[in-house]
């Protein structure tokens, strides 16, 4: 046998290994991206091979949670791709206005910018007061940061353009103060948005959602994955909802790809046909 | 061209990094591949983030073959040029299609020459050519060592042809084993490999 299905054995026990022990399975990552991002751990907790990690991660839930970082902590920011937000203004706002009331599920929020960006721009549509927003992650972590609504200032100039650039409406800083070199996002925007603890490899449908945002989550799922979580937002969207992917991710190599149709090819929009 | 003439593993798959000077080498490579080239071709070419696909628009509409931005988990075919979108990781998984990451840069670099290499390494084994072209920076080289290592093949543009040499150099220097070429002998090989495979 070659070393390199040896490798492969090693991770292969090494994430049987944390199922059991922590129930988090990772076993259905897109495993060239899994394997770097383990490789990284080795770095930092300085080892030579992945089995070594076994003892350390069965043993010392610390290390597991520094796995779970490594893995989970997405680069997120406020309005990334802002002529997403944009199309999302455009030709998704307008259905959601003949709803009384309607629910948004953003899954793999990380640590929530996406989901305060999308409430601010409700808000100018006078949607806000209407919708109720669901933002998950599997990273407790993250989830904790995102209820505080705190983030960092030293990128606010890039987020007002950004804000600017997918259609907003005023000045980003009239939802925010600021303190030293952080700023707080508003009352009215944060009790807008439920966080909440929400595993997608696992856990079940959540709803009758009128809009799916999940994007840049897809990539680091193998296929089947991404067919089975496709399967439960397809069971958790109404009928004629919509469905928001990374631009770079698509439908159609997938399961869905005959059950929604595409409204923007570029941003990743998708309205599910019935 | 000693060196390659030797290799008998089938290839399977061919993956080029290049950076500073790549929209004129790409120009004048893959514009050279025959019409049903019967390999996929995967390319890293760095560029700054808000790039719009010019590139994969310019260079599908002046080559025989099919040329475009990989979506993620596309399915990896053969005669179609894959080029990573800016701004993201590209990488091979084992059902042979492509994943993408946003994860760190490498090498102040997203997409990294080194990631599409080794993660290219570890699929394709021996039956992977991995070919670095011009370039300002040192990306590629530790992929270009791993494709070696697991059997596969390199080549390096000859430094003295690139409009940057700094990339080609390093990789020559990490594997020292490389084929030195320049473009037109890269495009006559990969040609001769199409006839010779398919006799």
């Amino acid at each position: 046998m070659e070393l390199s299905e040896i490798a492969e054995i090693e991770i292969d026990v090494l994430l049987e290994a944390i199922r059991r022990r922590y129930d988090y399975d990772f076993s259905h990552y897109a495993r060239s991206s899994l394997k770097r991002r383990i490789n990284g751990l080795l770095v930092k907790e300085k080892l030579d091979m992945p089995y070594q990690l076994i003892p350390r991660i069965l043993y010392d839930e610390e290390v597991f949670n520094r796995f779970l970082s490594e893995l989970s902590v997405t680069v997120t920011e406020m309005y990334r791709d802002p002529e997403f937000f944009s199309n999302l203004i455009e030709s998704i706002f307008p259905v959601l206005d003949t709803y009384p009331y309607f629910k948004i599920w953003h899954a793999g929020c990380a640590t929530g910018e996406e989901a305060y960006s999308l409430a601010v721009l409700l808000k100018e549509a006078g949607l806000l007061n209407r919708a109720k927003i669901y933002a998950t992650d599997y990273n407790n972590k993250s989830i904790d940061i995102a209820n505080q609504g705190i983030y960092s200032a030293e990128n606010i100039e890039l987020s007002n353009k950004c804000y600017l650039k997918a259609g907003g409406k005023h000045s980003f800083s009239k939802y925010y103060t600021e303190h030293y070199d952080a700023i707080k996002f508003n009352d009215e925007l944060r009790n807008a948005i439920t966080f909440a603890y929400h595993n997608l490899v696992k856990d079940g449908v959540f709803g009758e959602m009128n809009l799916i945002i999940c994007r840049n989550v897809f990539i680091y799922f193998d296929k089947e994955l991404q067919n089975n979580v496709l399967r439960l937002f397809n069971e958790s969207t109404v009928s004629k909802g919509f469905l928001c992917l990374g631009s770079k991710e698509s439908l159609r190599f997938s399961i869905l790809k005959d059950k929604f149709n595409t409204l923007s090819e570029a941003n990743s929009i998708y309205r599910k046909k019935d | 061209m000693k060196f390659i003439e030797k290799s008998t593993v089938e290839i399977r798959c061919i993956v080029i990094g290049v950076s500073a000077g790549g929209f004129d080498a790409l120009d004048r490579l893959v514009t050279k591949l025959p019409l049903d080239f019967s390999f996929p071709v995967v390319i890293v070419q760095h560029r700054i983030a808000d790039n719009d696909g010019y590139l994969a628009q310019h260079l599908n509409l002046k080559s025989a073959s099919v040329v475009k931005e990989v979506i993620d988990k596309e399915p990896i075919c053969a005669g179609i040029v894959y080029i990573a979108p800016p701004d993201y990781h590209l990488l091979i998984e084992r059902g042979l299609y492509f994943s993408l990451s946003k994860d760190d840069k490498v090498n102040y670099s997203r997409p990294s020459i080194d990631v599409l290499f080794e993660s290219a390494a570890d699929i394709y084994r021996q039956a992977c050519l991995g070919i670095i072209l011009t370039g300002k920076n040192q990306d590629g080289s530790m992929g270009l060592a791993q494709i070696v290592a697991a059997g596969g093949t390199a080549i390096v543009q000859d430094p003295q042809s690139a409009i940057a040499s700094e990339m080609p150099r390093a990789a020559i220097k990490k594997v020292p084993t490389a084929a030195i070429l320049n473009l037109s002998e890269i495009a006559d090989y990969l040609t001769s490999l199409e006839k010779r495979q398919k006799s």
